[in-house]
């Protein structure tokens, strides 16, 4: 199988007064179409970094990162705002909307800025689909602040999926959110994934971990371990179980 | 990135600030409207001496005595007079495109009529001298070219007198004393109104130069020979022609003064003009001052929004947009802010002018021209101002941005 993302030795320093801050130290790693990766780490791990070179971000100073078979370790601002563009889509932890910008309108945003000219209404048309795959079609008109925050965590999904990106990375996207919503929203990226879609996620959370497939553990800017997921949660069960319980609750008197 | 979306992302910007918009581009709109105003105002001015210099005629050139001190003191037109009518006739004989020659004497006097009385200016000029002038007698004719050879007295005069001495009456054919002595009145000259600088030129009593010298100041010198040319290109030719005729005839030897000063009319122009091109320059750049505060206003604001957006322009980055697509937004940002100021701006300017000009009475000219270039110029202020904000904008680090509280 294809490797969605083949890293060989990637280094990152950062260059700060005196000091150099050995952020990642030679981190090797291959990620595979439909793979559902965790990436976790205390604070000051290298995560971060790491994500932030997955996603184009930021370059790094030594190694070879390849995505979808483009050596995108060499290229220059514009060319990675445009593999950003085309095959990644983001989900921030803060979902990092535009706010007073209608959900649908959010979704086009990653639109506006691809090469291929669409018409307003072609925009709109894909929007939507777009909307509908995280069942969000009825809130299309809707401001960020008239969303949940589960919501407006489906509108980021949404606006990720926009461009048919070849993986989807998400920086603690339940970081915000209270923890059925956190299981809400792994269902959903849950779902997005049995539909082959790669995804890569940063957490510090374990459980939102067993969500995944496959956890990397990172310390000190290198990867310590590296496991499949052995018992895997799903979260549409755990929504199910929630429910049950919940409904258990109010029969109580 | 389309360059439509762009201008609808820009819009909708500044449509959601709008007390913000309305005060920055109220900036521009004072601004683009005090160059308007000013420099519709000096314009007017400007035009209307121009029109005041047309005045004397086309393609004239005026020789003036007495340009020369004598024994250290000046005398005044008249005493120190150089000029005589032989100068004139020399003039008129031998110059090339002459067409038209009026040696003229001018002296202040009292003047009567019946029982009312009045000081004025009286010429004595030649028949010549109304073409010349392009100065129309409007009611009865001038005096003939027999009454000038004879001296005769006969007067044409202005619409002024004709109000303080006549009552509005037609005075043709009546008899006004000037000195004492009974002249005839033959025609009234057109109105002219105010000039420039508020004399009325209406003011004026028009006799025959011979009389004048004759029979009223009992000189033999003339105060001034206007001269008129068939071409404005044999202006600057004739004018050292007539300097070394009369050099000759007053036998002045190299290297001494000219006793007269030979004026031609494109220089008198030029001379006036030059006053008020610099009135409207100067007014004009203290609107201009304030065109430049607008535009600063437009980049503190920007700058402002620049900050205030920094996460949005982290998500733009995130999501592919370039850093020209962030230039663009925000420059157009600016460029709208100061055209629409800058239109709206234009119109309060036009409307202020012409205000001016029905309730103060203020000669006022806006050209399209001076529209064009305060529209051209506002918006020039938008991207010159707008610059450095939107390229501060569009150099952010996305991480950094989308980091920023």
């Amino acid at each position: 199988m294809n490797a969605v993302i083949q890293l060989d030795d990637i280094h990152k320093t950062y260059h700060t007064g005196e000091f150099d801050v050995h952020a990642v130290r030679g981190v090797s790693l291959a990620i595979h179409q439909g793979e559902f990766v965790a990436v976790m780490g205390a604070s000051g791990s290298g995560k971060s970094t790491l994500m932030n070179i997955l996603g184009c971000l930021d370059r790094p100073t030594g190694g070879r990162y390849s995505l979808d078979g483009v050596d995108v370790s060499e290229l220059n601002r514009d060319e990675l705002a445009d593999i950003r563009n085309r095959k990644i889509g983001f989900v921030f932890q803060g979902f990092n909307l535009l706010s007073r910008t209608s959900a649908l309108e959010n979704v086009e945003l990653p639109m506006l800025y691809t090469h291929h000219h669409l018409s307003s209404h072609e925009l709109r048309e894909r929007a939507m689909k777009s909307l509908t795959i995280v069942s969000l079609a009825d809130r299309a008109d809707h401001h960020p602040s008239q969303l949940s925050g589960g919501q407006q965590q489906r509108v980021a999904i949404a606006r990720a999926l926009i461009n048919e990106p070849a993986l989807l990375l998400a920086d603690e996207p339940t970081g915000n959110l209270d923890s059925r919503t956190s299981v809400e929203i792994m269902g959903t990226l849950q779902k997005l994934n049995d539909e082959g879609i790669t995804i890569v996620m940063v957490t510090h959370e374990l459980d939102i971990a067993h969500y995944t497939k496959r956890n990397v553990i990172m310390r000190d800017g290198k990867v310590v371990t590296d496991t499949l997921v052995t018992n895997r949660l799903s979260a549409e069960e755990e929504l199910r179980r929630l429910q049950q319980a919940q409904a258990e609750v109010q029969l109580i008197p | 990135m389309r360059a439509w979306a762009t201008l609808r992302i820009a819009l909708r910007a500044l449509l959601r600030n709008k007390m913000r918009t309305v005060l920055t581009m109220l900036g521009m709109i004072i601004g683009v409207s005090a160059v308007i105003a000013m420099v519709g105002i000096g314009n007017g001015a400007k035009s209307q001496i121009e029109a005041q210099i047309a005045n004397l005629g086309e393609n004239v050139i005026l020789v003036f005595s007495g340009s020369t001190a004598r024994g250290g003191v000046h005398g005044g037109w008249g005493s120190a007079g150089t000029l005589t009518i032989d100068d004139a006739d020399a003039i008129q004989r031998e110059i090339y495109g002459v067409v038209g020659i009026s040696p003229e004497v001018r002296s202040g006097s009292q003047i009567i009529a019946g029982n009312q009385n009045w000081n004025t200016q009286v010429l004595g000029e030649s028949t010549g001298y109304f073409d010349l002038r392009k100065w129309p007698i409007v009611e009865g004719v001038s005096y003939t070219e027999q009454d000038q050879r004879s001296a005769n007295k006969v007067a044409v005069v202005g619409r002024t007198i004709t109000e303080q001495l006549f009552a509005g009456e037609d005075p043709i054919g009546k008899v006004l004393r000037i000195r004492n002595i009974p002249f005839v009145i033959t025609g009234v000259l057109l109105s002219k109104g105010l000039s420039v600088s508020g004399q009325d030129q209406d003011d004026v009593i028009v006799i025959p130069y011979t009389t004048a010298m004759k029979r009223l100041q009992g000189v033999t010198t003339l105060r001034t020979i206007n001269v008129q040319m068939l071409k404005p290109t044999l202006l600057a030719t004739a004018q050292q022609q007539i300097i070394e005729l009369l050099r000759q005839r007053h036998r002045i030897g190299p290297g001494r003064d000219d006793d007269f000063t030979v004026r031609n009319q494109q220089e008198i122009a030029d001379m006036a003009t030059a006053q008020s091109k610099t009135m409207t320059l100067l007014l004009g750049a203290i609107a201009g001052v304030s065109l430049v505060v607008g535009g600063i206003g437009i980049m503190n604001i920007m700058l402002v929004s620049v900050t205030e957006r920094t996460r949005e322009i982290g998500i733009r980055m995130a999501v592919g947009a370039h850093g020209r697509d962030i230039l663009l937004q925000f420059l157009i940002e600016a460029v709208t802010l100061s055209a629409i100021g800058g239109i709206i701006g234009i119109g309060l300017g036009v409307g202020t002018s012409q205000l001016l000009a029905a309730k103060m009475n203020w000669p006022t000219l806006t050209s399209p021209s001076s529209i064009v270039i305060a529209f051209v110029f506002s918006a020039a202020i938008g991207i010159f101002f707008g610059f450095y904000p939107a390229q501060k904008a569009s150099r952010l680090d996305p991480i950094e941005a989308l980091r920023y509280e």
